[in-house]
Order: structure tokens, then C-alpha cells, then sequence
């Protein structure tokens, strides 16, 4: 590979390292932190392990020990669920990203491979949607969903991209103009109908691209925060990054429960650290198999 | 809601043309049910795009043309909104401020992005290497938000007790009118550096390796072979990431939102879209907040154009 000096390629490698470093350093932090009393935080702030860890930060996150133990350990006593939030994202981004993929994937095959009037304006109209930033379209949805009686309530909080994004419809259309015509046709040859193409042949044949743009809906439902913060304040409909938020104002001196608030952190990427382990390789390959030509 | 059309899944498209012959060769019965089915195909995304997308455009824009407090009714008043923005100080500082940042946090990322994609590029295949530079990108910005406020707390925080270690006598807060808006930009670059650098070493990828084998034979060095080769075949797609980074780093929010504990950011940080945010919920100020907004649809209106033509979005390849 690399045909230049010896020097140039430790140099580059140790670039490389300081760069892995930069990037894993502040969640070992966070971890770090977050396995800190409260009591600690003062007098041991910048060891690199804490002298006494403990877990009472997570079980005091989790409910599980009472409001009287939890403020003797640093929080404010009020109470967070975070189980009940991680419950609320994982549905909030599960739901959004299966029946979303799978609505835009409908649509997308019928932009592709249907001939129909009105077809190219159709495609035309959503597509220009994507000059729409949010939150132009945030404030009016707000009122929507509040005239609809719907705030503060998981359909209330999905609706908006439960049935699709712009750009879904727009990726998926452009695999589909992709699949070989001939497949289809030996398809129809055998009395294979519309759905049954749709459903049989063209979804198995495009696992990759599914899973792909599943993923990163997942992902970016998974981060999302201003609207649900806007449409979720209830303890019932409140997802994680919003939780998170709640519980850095309720902290009960001026300063911020800084142990509660990294366990906190510490819960809110496991989910998506556990997609990247399992599915990591999909993930990080899914950008050179699309790889922008 | 608040997403940005990932660029690394802008690749599967497919080479212009191929759909030339739709239905051509079908007989006409099919023709006739493809009309019947295709709309019952379109038929959720079309409801979800009229009630969630087209309707609120268009009640968005007749807000702006209006005073509405949530509570009565939307009272119209002409051009009053955006004649009081012309005179908006709060305003113009919002936008001075988001294009402060937007341009700090694009070449700052980009550079290093560039840099790293490089060093992948003619160092090593590994994954797990790329898994972890993704990471960041993976982790809500709530999060990261959170972890920057307590790694920069000016007691407290680790990255204050590294400079005071080196005898500096700086504290970095975010509260500090001279580094909130550099340590802003700094964080939002770290978290999209390693999403960037992917991106573009998936374009490298895409240079032919022969290249570099006859440049190194006729003696080229690594920054030779990076000026002459890897970076004008990467034009294309650094310019799409380019865009596409851009569009996204104008809708600034969440970050701004959680460093400052929940209170407003200072106005050194008051981005364009805590402005509308603020103008809309804490002032019940429903109309004004649109009107600002519809100048953010006209700036990414252009933006998004220009990605769209990268994309090669236009109807042409339609059949």
C-alpha cells in the first residue's frame, strides 16, 4: 500500500490512532462518570477509574431503588422512567421504520415499474417536498396533531413519518428502476400478478436496499428530538432524548446531576450500539454498496 | 421529523435510461390494470403526504401571513411579519450566527473527514476501524449535547482539567460569549466527522487501484498521488457531501438546545432554527415564527436544488 517512507506511514497510523482515541475517549468518559457516586464527583473528578464505582446511578435510572435511596445518591428524588422511555423509543423508531420502508417501498414500485396519468407529476410533487426544511412543516403538523386531540400520545408523536419520508420513496424508486426488466416478464408469463410480483419478487430481490434505508430510519427516529419534545412532554408518550432533557432540568441544586444524567447517556446509546454490533458490517458496508457512483 | 436525507444512500441509483421501454411491451389489458393497482400502491404514502407534508406547507405559508397565537384563530396581516423581520435585530443575529457556524463546522469536518477518509483509503480495509468512527453519528445528539456540557463544565469537567494541566489559563464553557460558538461547532464536527470521512472513502473506493499502482511506479508520492488522483475523481461526491453536510448543519438545534441545561442559549448561539423554536413555543407567536422559517425554505430551497441535480433527480430517467 503505502510506498513512501517508514516514517510517513507511522505518522499516517498514528494519525489514525489519535482519531480513535478522539472519537471513543468522551464515551469512556461518559461510562466512566457514570459508575461515580454523587458524592464522589468533587473529590474524585479526574481520576481515569473511579475509586469506589458503583451502579447506583443506573439503579436509581431504572426505579430500582426508592425515591429516599435515590436522592441520597445524588438525584432529585422526581420520578424517571427510563425503562419506560427506552420502551417508547424502540416502539417510536421500530414502528416508524418498518411500516415507513414498507409504505415508500409500495410507493416506489409503482413509480418505478406502473404506468399510470399523473405518474411523473406525482413523483414530481414529493420529490419537491425535500425543499421543505422541517420545521417549516414542524409548526403547522403541531397544530395539527393538537386540533386532532393527539398531543402527547404515541400516535401523535409517529403520524407524521409513520407513512413516509420524500426521500424514501425517492431512494427506493431508484433501486427499483434497477431490477432487470426480464424478471418480471418471465414473472408475468407465468400468470404472476401485480402484488404478487411486488410481494414475491421484487422485495426478496431487494433486501439490501431495504435494510438499508430500514436502518437509517431507525437511526435517525432513534435521535430524533424536537418533535417529539414538542408532541411528547407526557411521562406516558416520552421517549429517551427528551427524558434525557426533562431529567438536566430537574436537577435539584444549581448543579446538574452530572452521575444520573451519564448513566442516563450510558442507556440511551446501548440500543443503538447493539444494532451496530449485529448489524455493523450491514451498516458501514451499506455506504460503499451504495457507494454514490 | 428533523432529517436530513442521508447521502450515503444517494449511490443506488441506477444508470439513466433503463426504465426507457415501461410498458411498452406489455399488452394493453395490464396497462390497464397497472392504473388501477398504482394507485392503491401510492395509496399510503399519498395520504401521508397530503396530510403531513403538501397541508402544513401550505397552512405554513399562510401563517406567516398571519398573527397566530395557537389559542385564536390565525388573523391575517398581509406582509406585517416580514416587514418586522427586516427590523429584527434577533433576527439578523440568528442568521449571522447559524452562518458562522455552518461554515466553521463544514471545513472543519470536512478537512479532517478528507484527511482520514484518506488515510483509510491507503492504509487499511479494517471494519471495525470504520465501526467505530461511525459511533458518534450513531449516538443521539441529545447525548452528545450532554457529554460536551459535562466534559467542558468549567469545574468539573475533564477537558478543562487537561488544560489546566498544560498551565493554560483558559476555561472553555459554553456559556463564555468568546468559545460557545467555536465550541458548538467544534462538537457537531466531531460528531459528523467520522459519517463524513465514510462517505468519502466510499467514493474512493470507487478510483480504480490501477491509478495508483502506475503513479507509484513512475515515482509519485502519497500527497502527489492524493492531489493528482484521489482528490479531483472525488470532486463529484465530495461536492454532493459538501451540500448535503451544508443543508443539514443550517438546521442546528438539538446540541444548542441541551448544552445550555434546558435555558435558552446565549445569543452567540442562538442558531436560526432555536430562534423559530423560540418564537413559536415560549412566545406563542405561531405567524412570526413562520415567517422566519419560510427564509430557511428559501436558503435550503437552493441548496436542496443543487443536491437534486447532483442526485440527478431530475425526471429525465423517468420513463
Amino acid at each position: 500500500m503505502l510506498s513512501g517512507s517508514r516514517i510517513g506511514r507511522r505518522a499516517a497510523w498514528l494519525a489514525l490512532t489519535v482519531a480513535v482515541v478522539l472519537t471513543v475517549f468522551p464515551f469512556y468518559w461518559m461510562v466512566r462518570t457514570a459508575l461515580t457516586p454523587a458524592a464522589d464527583l468533587w473529590t474524585d473528578a479526574t481520576s481515569l477509574w473511579p475509586h469506589r464505582p458503583t451502579l447506583v446511578n443506573f439503579a436509581r435510572l431504572l426505579n430500582l431503588v426508592g425515591p429516599e435511596a435515590a436522592r441520597a445518591a445524588g438525584g432529585s428524588g422526581a420520578r424517571i422512567d427510563f425503562l419506560l422511555y427506552t420502551l417508547n423509543s424502540v416502539v417510536y423508531s421500530g414502528l416508524i421504520a418498518v411500516v415507513q420502508t414498507f409504505c415508500c417501498a409500495m410507493a416506489g414500485y409503482a413509480f418505478a415499474r406502473l404506468r399510470f396519468p399523473g405518474r411523473d407529476v406525482a413523483f414530481g410533487v414529493i420529490i419537491a417536498a425535500l425543499m421543505v426544511p422541517p420545521i417549516f412543516t414542524i409548526l403547522p403538523n403541531f397544530v395539527l396533531v393538537k386540533q386532532l386531540g393527539l398531543l402527547n400520545s404515541l400516535p401523535g408523536l409517529v403520524l407524521p413519518s409513520l407513512l413516509m419520508t420524500p426521500f424514501a420513496v425517492f431512494f427506493l424508486r431508484q433501486f427499483f428502476l434497477s431490477i432487470p426488466r426480464d424478471v418480471e416478464e418471465a414473472a408475468t408469463l407465468e400468470g404472476v400478478g401485480r402484488w404478487g410480483m411486488f410481494w414475491r419478487i421484487v422485495l426478496p430481490m431487494s433486501r439490501g436496499p431495504l435494510i438499508t434505508i430500514g436502518l437509517t430510519t431507525v437511526v435517525w427516529s432513534w435521535k430524533d428530538y424536537l418533535w417529539p419534545l414538542l408532541t411528547g412532554k407526557g411521562e406516558d408518550s416520552r421517549v429517551l432524548t427528551v427524558g434525557l432533557g426533562v431529567f438536566l432540568q430537574q436537577s435539584p441544586n444549581t448543579a446538574p446531576d452530572w452521575t444520573g444524567l451519564m448513566a442516563g447517556s450510558v442507556l440511551s446509546i446501548i440500543p443503538v450500539l447493539l444494532l451496530l454490533i449485529f448489524l455493523g458490517r450491514r451498516l458501514v458496508q451499506s455506504m460503499n454498496f451504495s457507494g454514490i457512483k | 421529523m428533523t432529517r436530513q436525507a442521508p447521502t450515503h444512500l444517494a449511490g443506488a441509483r441506477p444508470e439513466a435510461g433503463t426504465d426507457q421501454r415501461q410498458g411498452t411491451s406489455a399488452p394493453p389489458r395490464r396497462a390497464r390494470d397497472d392504473r388501477r393497482v398504482a394507485w392503491l400502491f401510492l395509496l399510503p404514502v399519498l395520504v401521508g403526504f397530503v396530510v403531513f407534508y403538501a397541508y402544513p406547507t401550505i397552512r405554513g405559508v399562510w401563517y406567516s401571513f398571519t398573527d397566530y397565537s395557537l389559542l385564536d384563530e390565525p388573523a391575517y396581516v398581509g406582509g406585517d411579519n416580514y416587514r418586522q423581520l427586516v427590523g429584527d435585530a434577533q433576527f439578523w443575529n440568528a442568521l449571522k450566527v447559524t452562518g458562522y457556524y455552518v461554515v466553521v463546522n463544514i471545513v472543519s469536518q470536512t478537512v479532517v473527514a478528507l484527511g482520514l477518509a484518506a488515510l483509510m483509503h491507503r492504509l487499511t480495509r479494517s471494519v471495525l476501524l470504520r465501526a467505530t468512527l461511525l459511533v458518534p453519528w450513531l449516538v443521539p445528539n441529545v447525548t452528545i449535547g450532554l457529554l460536551w456540557a459535562w466534559l467542558l463544565d468549567p469545574d468539573l469537567g475533564y477537558v478543562n482539567h487537561l488544560i489546566g494541566l498544560t498551565g493554560l489559563d483558559t476555561t472553555l464553557s459554553f456559556n463564555s460569549p468568546d468559545w460557545a460558538m467555536p465550541l458548538v461547532a467544534l462538537v457537531n464536527s466531531w460528531t459528523f466527522t467520522g459519517y463524513t470521512a465514510l462517505l468519502l472513502y466510499a467514493g474512493m473506493l470507487q478510483i480504480p487501484p490501477h491509478l495508483y499502482e502506475g503513479a507509484a511506479i513512475d515515482g509519485a508520492g502519497e500527497w502527489r498521488m492524493f492531489r493528482s488522483i484521489t482528490l479531483p475523481l472525488l470532486r463529484p461526491i465530495l461536492a454532493l457531501v459538501l451540500v448535503v453536510s451544508l443543508i443539514g448543519s443550517f438546521q442546528i438545534f438539538d446540541t444548542v438546545a441541551v448544552v445550555y441545561g434546558g435555558k435558552a442559549p446565549i445569543p452567540e448561539t442562538r442558531v436560526i432554527y432555536y430562534y423559530i423554536f423560540q418564537r413559536a413555543f415560549t412566545y406563542f407567536d405561531m405567524g412570526y415564527a413562520s415567517a422566519v422559517a419560510m427564509v430557511l425554505v428559501v436558503i435550503l430551497g437552493v441548496l436542496t436544488t443543487l443536491q437534486l441535480r447532483m442526485l440527478r433527480a431530475s425526471s429525465s430517467d423517468l420513463g
